[in-house]
């Protein structure tokens, strides 16, 4: 059983502080993700917990012994690192049982757990190999191999894939996810990419200037972010946000006129002339006779076209709300051109509301 | 066509000046050298010889009579081979630990002064070591260590790790950080992380940092000639002085002993060669 718990962790360099007082509790085999935008504190807060950056404050426990102090060894923790950090002198074979050898294992237990893990990453013919020769990929998978030989308590990732090309990593995403349902291990993985968080993460912790924004499930994040910032940074393509007035009837007035109902999610919360940003995601809007659903609320709006970008199931078409760029969604696509004039549903019980000065949701 | 032709010739004449320039370069560098090892062959009167002779004739009279006795214009080869030896390895090894030490802490801590400290450490090679020869001679003749390989040893670790500091300084900044991160995470300490991978991947470093140590060593007449007095200690460069007398000078016997002193050093050059050729094999990092 390892749990992972942060108490109000800190990181000052100097004057400036980098983390500010994290909580943050991972249960036992979770997948948990820190995202965020470069410079918010992730990988410091990553680098802390596998020991190599020393804690300023607050106390970091695994498996409920408490590490502040301890060096690295004695954490019984692995990690695969952005630049994969393998040995240059040594060969696979030896990269991959280095971390027994130095255990003073015996050597026919290194032969089988080099074995081992080679066959579950498919390294087999690259043993004798050194990772000079070894293509990016590979590189990756042996240091994801060092890793898992020495069985640790929890698997830290640092950006393990953004050396990699798109598809690469893609592949590479699917083939770590595979491992811990496998290993079953807790796993604390940083990226910055959204993407590989959503798609890996049990839970997603969102991070942004040494401040932990948001935490919760992709969907949780995806479905009720608690301000701009996660709706702007969790999704592709990120929420549109127009700006607009509460009035005092449950309406919100846009700022190009139109006038729609206060989300059910918001109503009754909000007061006459609160400025406010108007959410929603491109999902929910559709060119008429495109949407996935016709009924429900909605609110009908002629927008122009400026750009198009068929991505084949569907055309993301970018248009234009008094200044405000403005995308969405049409599936089953027809070709479009820029210029275009067309009338489009906007589905408005999947749209959210935020404080035009706070930037916090308004929910209930 | 005339066009063609016109480049064709061009870039003939390039590659011919090309040639030339490295023909000159090569002479100079080659020449004295090869001068040395041909006069160690000559009788005497051939490289006195106004006009020069040019087809030299073939004796090895200079080394027999380097070996013999005193009377013969014999000079204790074997005793100043010993004490080259001694000072310029044992002074290679110490001035290799301590700046590689030096060069490490540099390449991966940050401490206070940092810069300063290395910037000083530079300005000490801006100093001749001729300079520094009559107060070494002093300081060393009270302190009673003028005339030892101790005295001379300790110089030379002094004239050696500032500059094997610098070329191994360079040498760790390459390596970069995870490395030693990893290696710790595998169960290291840092100072098996250190042992175990940093220094193999920074070996070829070292190893030439160590070259350039040795050769100063071994070659270094200066000091050597102020801080050495008698057969125990002479080094090797010194001992060529024992060829000059007031009015003379036996070139040919010169030349044999220079010849001694080459060998050993080319010898080590071409073995820790392969090393300094290999180069960083990086890799186990993106490149």
């Amino acid at each position: 059983m390892t749990e992972v718990n942060l108490a109000n962790v800190t990181k000052d360099y100097g004057s400036v502080r980098a983390v500010h007082g994290i909580d943050l509790g991972i249960g036992d085999g979770e997948f948990v993700v820190l995202v965020g935008p470069s410079g918010c504190g992730k990988s410091t807060t990553l680098r802390m917990i596998a020991g190599l950056e020393s804690i300023s404050g607050g106390e970091i426990t695994i498996g409920g012994r408490l590490v502040n102090d301890l060096p690295p060894r004695e954490r019984n923790i692995s990690m695969v690192f952005q630049n994969y950090a393998l040995y240059p002198h040594m060969t696979v074979r030896e990269n991959l049982g280095f971390s027994l050898r130095i255990a003073k294992a015996d050597a026919a237990a290194i032969r089988t757990a080099v074995r081992d893990a080679a066959d579950i990453l498919g390294l087999n013919e690259l043993l004798d190999r050194k990772p000079a020769e070894l293509s990016g990929g590979q590189r990756q998978r042996v240091a994801m191999g060092r890793a898992i030989v020495r069985h640790p308590d929890v698997f830290l990732f640092d950006e393990p894939l953004s050396n990699l090309d798109a598809k690469l990593r893609t592949q590479m995403r699917v083939e770590i996810k595979k491992l811990h349902q496998r290993v079953g291990n807790t796993i604390i993985y940083v990226t910055h990419d959204q993407v590989e968080a959503m798609t890996l993460a049990d839970r997603i912790v969102l991070m942004r200037d040494g401040h932990i924004v948001q935490v919760g499930t992709p969907l949780d994040l995806f479905n009720a972010p608690v301000s701009t910032f996660v709706a702007t940074f969790i999704g592709s393509p990120p929420m549109n946000l127009i700006d607009g007035t509460a009035t005092d009837d449950d309406t919100i007035r846009l700022a190009n006129g139109l006038v729609v109902p206060v989300p059910a999610s918001a109503r009754g919360l909000l007061q006459a002339e609160q400025k406010v940003q108007f959410g929603f995601r491109a999902d929910n809007l559709m060119p008429a006779g495109h949407a996935v659903q016709e009924d429900g609320e909605m609110a009908e709006l002629d927008l122009t076209v400026t750009l198009t970008e068929p991505l084949g199931t569907e055309t993301l078409l970018f248009t234009d709300v008094a200044g405000t760029e403005v995308q969405a969604k049409m599936l089953n696509p027809r070709p479009v051109r820029p210029g275009e004039t067309l009338k489009f549903h906007l589905m408005l019980d999947k749209c959210h509301v935020f404080d035009a000065i706070s930037s916090q949701a308004i929910r209930s | 066509m005339d066009r063609n032709r016109t480049h064709r010739n061009r870039k003939r004449l390039f590659r011919l000046l090309h040639l030339l320039a490295v023909f000159l370069t090569m002479s100079v560098i080659c020449i004295p050298g090869l001068w040395i090892v041909l006069n160690s062959f000559r009788p005497t009167v051939e490289i006195m010889a106004k006009p020069p002779v040019w087809t030299p004739s073939f004796t090895l009279e200079h080394y027999r009579a380097m070996f013999g006795g005193a009377g013969e214009g014999g000079v204790p080869v074997f005793d100043y081979f010993r004490n080259s030896l001694i000072v310029s390895v044992t002074s290679t090894v110490i001035a290799i630990l301590i700046g590689m030490s030096g060069g490490y802490a540099f390449a991966r801590y940050r401490f206070r002064g940092k810069s300063g400290y290395f910037v000083g450490l530079m300005l000490f090679r801006a100093v001749p070591g001729v300079a520094l020869s009559l107060p070494l001679f002093i300081v060393f003749a009270r302190v009673g260590i003028i005339d030892t390989h101790f005295g001379l040893i300790l110089a030379y670790v002094a004239m050696n790790v500032p500059f094997t500091i610098w070329l191994t300084d360079g040498f760790f900044r390459q390596i970069p950080k995870e490395l030693h991160e990893a290696a710790e995470i595998d169960g290291c300490t840092r100072w098996q992380a250190f042992w175990k991978v940093e220094f193999p991947v920074a070996r070829s470093g070292v190893a030439s940092a160590a070259i350039f140590a040795f050769l100063t060593s071994w070659n270094e007449f200066a000091l050597a000639s102020q801080l050495t007095r008698s057969v125990g200690s002479k080094t090797m460069p010194v001992g060529l002085l024992d060829f000059t007398a007031e009015f003379t000078i036996n070139w040919g016997g010169m030349c044999a002993l220079a010849v001694l002193m080459i060998v050993p050093a080319l010898i080590l050059t071409f073995i820790v060669q392969k090393h300094l050729i290999a180069g960083l094999t990086f890799g186990g990092v993106k490149g």
